[in-house]
């Protein structure tokens, strides 16, 4: 598969088109039944969690926060590609992602209220905090693969990062490393088509991203990003492939549908008519009209299920809202492994002002 | 006189500037057609069209090195970094090339460049969106760095940046952005580089503070008085050059010194202050100098924040108890 679809020839990978059919072609679609329905709900409940969120954040529960609305199809896809021990090196816009790998909406909801602990996920599943410095962690993962490959171990890493990214130097230093070690791990643009408010086109003048991967020397390829199929047989096919020759690039064509934060305003940057072109791409609403023509959704189980996952975000919600801060010796607990005397001086200080300011 | 809040102050110096020298290049992430995450150069692409003010593909290492390339080739860049908490990856070109170029060359090829970068905490945002690195940076042999706490010397400072002839970093404190609105001249007007304002007279202590701790420091001041402390409150504007000299006058005068800000305590702005204050005015200081900083630690996410930046009740527990030393 990783060689069927030439980025120089302009070549995209489509497993399910936006009619919700199934495309005709050489390769199968890896999630049938069960799955798929499986799949499914993992992006509903994201796309609730997310619009919810969104909410929570206009009420001032949370704080400035991105939107995935949108990209569930490649968060979701290329998670349920990975297996229990392989990793996910995330970037900020995975939410489905993470929740397929166990993490859970209260954790998010409590990272963008502004805890740490919102980063540390039940049972540690191998999912490095989010990364806000534009491209750093392809770097990561490009180490994390060269461990594995080290150590003798069968897992591969999984690099999230948008287009924006790839301007980077870190983009084109972590693919570098990793094509020279031959480490696995699959590098997965998410090319929403905005960064911020700069356009796909301004970011890089190369037709594709896809085609980055040629000057490395490794495979690049161009899915649709809204098709959770493609993304979910081309991140498999890539895990093969980086488990035995080395890395791939996957660029996951798809679209920001929301602001890029709660802090943005997109009518800035890009018309109404072109969020409109992208509405009927909506990556949830193939898969519910293929599961419909397979009997196995119905609008019963979609409101069910919507019900359930915001009953869930709503509980999460109110459960981080009696948090209270976050208490004074945690601020200086973390930051060694030890407590230098310089720290513990600062927060005797700091103790004895808060101590000073009670009495008052 | 228009009042302006700082984001215009700013806004207004670069206008001025792009009117009036055509070296003068705007350029950074989304600081062209939006005009900023903040806003900031908002509506200067239209006034100066996109060969003045322009997007940048998303690498602070491309920016800051392609600013130095229009530098020596005769431009006046002024680059912005979207957040203090993303410059690290132009630190290489910062250090390695802008800091030295004009020494190593011996003056042939410099680097006249004001790098705009927002900074400061207490603004409850995400990670690696409150720093305040200035200590790092004035670390940096070959850089001055200036911090303006008011929409008036924003204005005047920016200016007095963009024509200078070296690398400035220009600060911006993100908190007092649209804080408040000031008097500022619709006309161009210029601050020096390097000196320090004297912004509220006092006799017992002397209190430094500059940037977004600048309003905490007035606060604190306002209720030492009110507990019947005199605090000379001072605003040091520029990290480097640092104006020694003003401080000095001060601490002669009170005997003792308080120094505020909100990056980590330790190596800070701060520490070299006091050094320079103990090398030339030690027999007038009548007790230890205070430092009131952020901690050795990261920022905390919001919902420890608070305990991290100073407050103005936290300023005025330091200021009693210098006060009141030896007790
Ligand atoms: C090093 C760095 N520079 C700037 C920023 C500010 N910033 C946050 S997101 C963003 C755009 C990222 O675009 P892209 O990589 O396409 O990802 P997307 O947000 O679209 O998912 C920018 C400039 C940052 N977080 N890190």
């Amino acid at each position: 598969m990783l060689t069927s679809f030439d980025p120089l020839k302009g070549k995209r990978l489509q497993l399910l088109d936006e009619a919700g059919r199934l495309v005709k072609g050489k390769f199968p679609p890896l999630l049938e039944g069960e799955a798929l329905v499986a799949a499914y709900r993992h992006m509903l409940r994201a796309r609730v969690a997310d619009d919810k969120a969104l909410l929570f954040q206009r009420q001032k529960r949370i704080h400035t926060l991105p939107v995935n609305r949108g990209q569930e199809a490649c968060a979701v896809g290329s998670a349920l590609a990975l297996g229990q021990d392989d990793w996910l090196v995330q970037s900020y816009r995975e939410l489905g992602g993470l929740l397929v790998r166990g993490a859970t909406i209260r954790n998010h909801l409590l990272y963008f209220k502004g805890s740490e602990w919102g980063s540390v996920h039940p049972g540690h599943p191998r999912i490095l905090p989010l990364s806000v410095p534009i491209g750093s962690q392809i770097t990561h993962a490009a180490g994390i693969a060269h461990a594995i490959r080290y150590q003798g171990g069968q897992e591969v890493v999984l690099a999230h990062f948008g287009d924006g990214a790839t301007s980077q130097g870190d983009f084109h230093e972590g693919i570098n490393w990793a094509s020279v070690f031959k480490c696995p791990v699959i590098f997965f643009c998410n090319n929403n088509h905005y960064a911020i408010s700069l356009p796909r086109h301004k970011q890089t003048a190369s037709a594709t991203i896809a085609q980055k991967a040629i000057a490395y020397g490794i495979p690049g390829l161009q899915i649709d990003g809204n098709d959770l199929l493609a993304v979910h047989a081309a991140t498999r096919a890539a895990a093969e492939h980086a488990r035995t020759e080395g890395p791939v690039l996957i660029e996951a064509f798809t679209y920001r549908m929301g602001p890029h934060t709660t802090a943005d305003d997109p009518s800035i940057y890009r018309s109404a008519e072109e969020e409109a072109e992208w509405q009927p791409r909506d990556p949830l609403i193939r898969v519910r009209r293929l599961l419909e023509s397979q009997g196995l959704w119905d609008d019963a189980r979609e409101e069910a299920f919507r019900a359930e996952a915001a009953a869930e975000t709503d509980q999460a919600m109110r459960e981080v809202d009696e948090l209270g801060e976050t208490p004074v010796d945690e601020i200086f607990a973390w930051q060694y492994a030890d407590r230098p005397r310089e720290l513990a001086r600062q927060q005797a200080d700091y103790e004895a002002f808060l101590k000073w300011k009670e009495a008052r | 006189m228009p009042a302006m809040n700082l984001v215009q102050a700013i806004q207004s110096a670069l206008d001025f500037k792009l009117a009036d020298d055509e070296r003068v290049l705007v350029f950074g992430e989304d600081v062209g057609h939006e005009g900023g995450v903040f806003r900031v150069t908002q509506g200067l692409q239209a006034t100066h069209g996109e060969r003045r003010v322009f997007d940048t593909p998303l690498s602070e290492s491309v920016i800051m090195g392609a600013g130095l390339g229009m530098a020596v080739a005769g431009l006046r860049p002024v680059l912005e970094i979207q957040f203090c908490g993303f410059i690290y990856p132009a630190m290489n070109q910062l250090v390695t090339h802008v800091a030295r170029m004009r020494n190593r060359t011996r003056g042939v090829f410099t680097v006249p460049m004001t790098i705009r970068l927002p900074y400061g905490g207490g603004i409850q945002a995400l990670e690696l969106h409150s720093e305040s690195m200035e200590a790092m940076l004035a670390h940096i042999p070959g850089l001055k760095v200036v911090i303006p706490s008011t929409p008036y010397d924003a204005k005047g400072l920016l200016i007095s940046a963009i024509e200078c002839e070296d690398p400035v970093l220009f600060m911006e404190p993100k908190k007092v952005y649209r804080a408040f609105r000031q008097e500022v001249p619709a006309e161009a007007y210029r601050i020096p580089l390097g000196k320090a304002n004297r912004v509220q007279e006092g006799t017992r202590i002397t209190l430094v503070a500059y940037g977004a701790m600048m309003r905490v420091a007035r606060q604190a001041v306002d209720l030492a008085a009110k507990d019947g402390l005199s605090v000379e409150l001072i605003d040091l504007r520029s990290i480097y050059p640092m104006d020694t000299e003003t401080v000095l006058d001060s601490v002669r005068k009170t005997g003792r010194l308080a120094i505020l800000h909100e990056g980590p305590m330790s190596f800070g702005v701060a520490a070299e202050l006091i050094a320079r204050v103990n090398e030339e005015a030690l027999m007038s200081l009548e007790a230890p100098p205070r430092r009131i900083c952020g901690f050795d630690t990261i920022m905390p996410l919001p919902m420890g924040e608070q305990h991290y930046m100073p407050t103005p009740e936290r300023v005025l527990f330091e200021l009693l108890q210098l006060h009141s030393f030896p007790e």
